[in-house]
């Protein structure tokens, strides 16, 4: 018999293998749009999975802790009245969120997972465009059912936008968020600054730096940067400081290049690491956040930059991943400044950015109806004020805020002082990417390269990621 | 990598040398006993490297319009790889990982350890052996963390050793850590098989060569080494391999600071999930497939001309 030589045949057994596959990728994606609505809509027996990041005892415990004690008990007896015997289940994580961010993606992608899942607003964009997502009217199937539950109203608009994508609603909204300066009274009170602080510009902050900066063991500024925070860096770092400089990162349809606002964001941050003012090695290590956390708590940051999750869930005194016993009276909080009176975004002297999350009802769910029920019982009045506890947090109902945020100055400041000049992050699938050149880029500055050299790195990232060089500008 | 080897039994030819068939198997039976390693070869190794080649040369992405609708780019992604500055910087980096981790210090220290407990007291050789094994055994994400306390800048051990507090280990140093754990962890390994190659020294030779007066690193160079060159070979290759697919050094810095320890198993894992662009990791994979299969290669020819 002649014998084939083996790289012959293996190379025959490859390409009739790659015949057989071509075309297989995603073209899987069509099943899950085309099952019923209906589905299982009269079952008795109904098992649902609600996945978040939160895990007891761990990130957001007390997020975890209401929706395992309070809201799935709550659920199961309401259903129980009407006769299904419904089981829940919490499928927790304490993971990072670009961690928690991948697990969904693989999961969806394989059409498993959560029936309820809590995602970031900004994956809603490129989660709906690989058909991870569907809008909630396709998945519950009748969009006067979605469209009149009465707690939309209650929902404001910019609050509704992060649940939606290309104008459909893929997700109940949980609520926004603000972000500050956050600084340490003690340590101000040391250094000689005023406990109500409230810098009109980047030199404002970086002069408070240099006075911080002559206590011993003292980091002064601490202004998130690098890759290893993640979108961190881009909500509590660039951001808030690009729209300082009167830019935003995506404006008529371009994304910002490398441009002189892009360049004086990265020159803010080369004033704060370069010169001893931040610690540039914190923003480089794997936990450098929680790490920020932990010394901001044991009073060695002066200023940081911050969310209310920071007050609500890290120095919280009870419950907080870095509790600090006296925050109310040791943490202060002021406005963000433009790098200059009006030169931020709109003209502002004061500017912020805000974010937050949805829950929306996963396509491969077995019971769509229920699982819109139950996306409807947890956004209800009654429950969201069950799940704030007594604490207060930035909900996505009015109603249910004009109650509980008199009683939380702080919140109450980001409330009435942040949300009114704050801004969102554009909800368009390049923007993750494109936020991953903006932290490639402050990692690039900390780690010593020059601004311009960094801008230039920037600047190819974000052509490939918007895909063209005419989508993004530059000068 | 197939390589030329005797007509598989199991192929279904007409047997013309019936000696071939010393086990008396037949045909059918021979069959029935390769299946299922075959099936399992295919299902897990086969198939999934040609699905890489396959998405390999597309631009599939895990989330996105490229999620649902990823077209074939044909070799873009190779042509991309080439001109990739972080995935040189990733070849690079593999390239000190192996040479200072598994060529060096593994190779040396497995046998050091394997030379000077030849001849030392059994409890002694014995608890060193299972410290040297302990390492090797335990589970990566218990290591991981043992090291991470260790090097930690705040409060890690290392510093309080040295007095040094302050010094961040993994982000001024990060190579240098992984080196060094890398050694640590894998040395096990050279350890056993030098000690074993060892054995076969005659002490004869050793003792001749005391008797007329050879110094210690004459006798290794002149009498041991001989003996043991096969050893060092496949040990080399062996290590070598493993260590330039190993996905530790993820566990202690994520590839960081800044692309700093990314080594190549390390920037597929970041380029494929945290980037989402799973059509250019495969293709970096395959490559990677590649250069393993050229260093398996060169192993057999070298051992092949050894015999």
């Amino acid at each position: 018999m002649r014998r084939i030589p083996p790289l012959v045949r293996l190379a025959v057994l490859g390409s009739a293998a790659s015949v057989l596959l071509t075309g297989c990728l995603g073209s899987s994606d069509s099943g899950s749009g085309d099952q019923d609505a209906n589905r299982n809509a009269d079952a008795t027996k109904v098992e649902l999975v609600i996945g978040s990041n939160a895990v007891k005892g761990g990130k957001n415990s007390a997020g975890a802790e209401f929706t395992e004690s309070v809201l799935i008990p709550k659920f199961v007896e309401a259903q129980k009245a009407k006769g299904v015997d419904v089981t829940v289940k919490f499928q927790g994580d304490g993971s990072d969120d670009e961690v928690y961010k991948q697990k969904l993606a693989l999961g969806l992608s394989n059409k498993t997972g959560p029936d309820l899942i809590n995602v970031d607003g900004i994956w809603v964009g490129e989660f709906a465009q690989a058909g991870y997502l569907k809008p909630l009217t396709d998945t519950v199937g009748d969009a006067a059912k979605v469209d009149g539950w009465d707690g939309w109203k209650q929902i404001p608009d910019s609050v509704q936008q992060l649940g939606m994508f290309d104008g459909k609603r893929y997700g109940v909204p949980g609520g926004t968020d603000g972000r500050v300066l956050y600084f340490n009274k003690k340590l101000f009170a040391q250094a000689g600054l005023p406990a109500d602080w409230q810098p009109k510009s980047w030199d404002d902050i970086t002069a408070a730096g240099q006075a911080l900066k002559k206590l011993p063991g003292v980091t002064p500024i601490q202004i998130n940067a690098g890759t290893a925070m993640g979108e961190a860096t881009s909500m509590q770092g660039v951001l808030p400081l690009l729209v300082g400089t009167g830019a935003t990162i995506n404006t008529d349809g371009k994304w910002l290049g490398n441009t002189s606002q892009i360049r004086q964001v990265l020159d803010f941050y080369k004033s704060i690491y370069g010169s001893g003012l931040g610690d540039p090695v914190l923003q480089r290590e794997a936990k450098g956040r929680d790490k920020s956390f932990a010394l901001f708590a044991a009073n060695k940051i002066g200023i940081l930059l911050e969310g209310d999750y920071f007050w609500r869930s890290v120095v919280e005194p009870k419950a907080g991943v870095a509790k600090m016993a006296d925050r109310d009276t040791a943490v202060g909080y002021a406005l963000i400044p433009a790098n200059k009176a009006g030169g931020g975004v709109k003209g502002q002297d004061f500017v912020s950015m805000s974010g937050g999350g949805a829950v929306a009802i996963n396509p491969n769910t077995k019971f769509p109806q229920q699982a819109w029920e139950l996306l409807q019982f947890m956004n209800s009045a009654e429950m969201v004020k069950a799940g704030l506890n007594g604490a207060a947090k930035i909900t996505q109902r009015t109603d249910v805020n004009t109650e509980v945020l008199a009683g939380d100055p702080m919140l109450n400041f980001v409330a009435s002082k942040v949300l009114p000049l704050t801004q969102y992050r554009p909800g368009l699938a390049e923007y993750p990417r494109i936020s991953a050149a903006l932290q490639q880029a402050t990692a690039d500055v900390i780690g010593g390269k020059p601004t311009d050299a960094a801008a230039k790195g920037y600047q190819t990232a974000v052509e490939a990621a918007a895909g063209g060089k005419d989508k993004v500008t530059s000068n | 990598m197939a390589t030329a080897s005797p007509p598989v039994p199991g192929r279904p030819a007409r047997v013309r040398r019936p000696a071939q068939d010393v086990a008396g198997l037949g045909i059918g039976r021979a069959v029935g006993f390769l299946a299922p390693a075959l099936l399992l070869i295919g299902a897990f190794l086969v198939f999934p490297a040609i699905w890489t080649i396959y998405i390999g040369i597309t631009n599939y992405r895990l989330t996105g319009v490229e999620a649902v609708s990823p077209s074939i780019v044909g070799l873009a992604n190779y042509t991309r790889a080439l001109n990739d500055a972080l995935f040189h910087n990733a070849l690079w980096l593999t390239l000190l990982f192996v040479l200072g981790s598994a060529i060096i210090g593994q190779n040396i220290l497995g046998f050091a350890l394997a030379w000077t407990m030849r001849r030392a007291r059994p409890a002694v050789r014995r608890t060193v052996e299972a410290l040297v094994l302990l390492a090797w055994i335990l589970p990566s994400t218990v290591v991981a963390y043992l090291w991470i306390a260790f090097f930690d800048r705040d409060t890690g051990t290392l510093n309080s050793i040295l007095g040094t507090q302050g010094t961040a280990w993994l982000i001024d140093y990060p190579m240098v850590c992984l080196v060094l754990f890398n050694t640590w962890r894998g040395t096990a390994f050279s350890m056993m098989l030098y000690s074993s190659a060892l054995q076969a020294v005659p002490p004869s030779q050793l003792e001749s060569a005391r008797m007329v007066g050879a110094s210690g690193w004459q006798t290794l160079r002149d009498i041991v080494f001989p003996h043991i060159r096969g050893h060092v070979l496949t040990n080399t290759l062996l290590i070598s391999l493993w260590t330039a697919n190993d996905f530790s050094p993820f566990l202690l810095t994520k590839g960081g600071p800044n692309h700093e320890s990314e080594t190549v198993p390390v920037y597929i894992y970041n380029v494929a999930l945290q980037g989402g662009e799973l059509g250019y990791s495969s293709a970096i994979s395959f490559l990677l497939l590649i250069a393993n299969l050229l260093v398996a290669l060169l192993y057999l020819r070298l051992l092949r001309r050894r015999s």
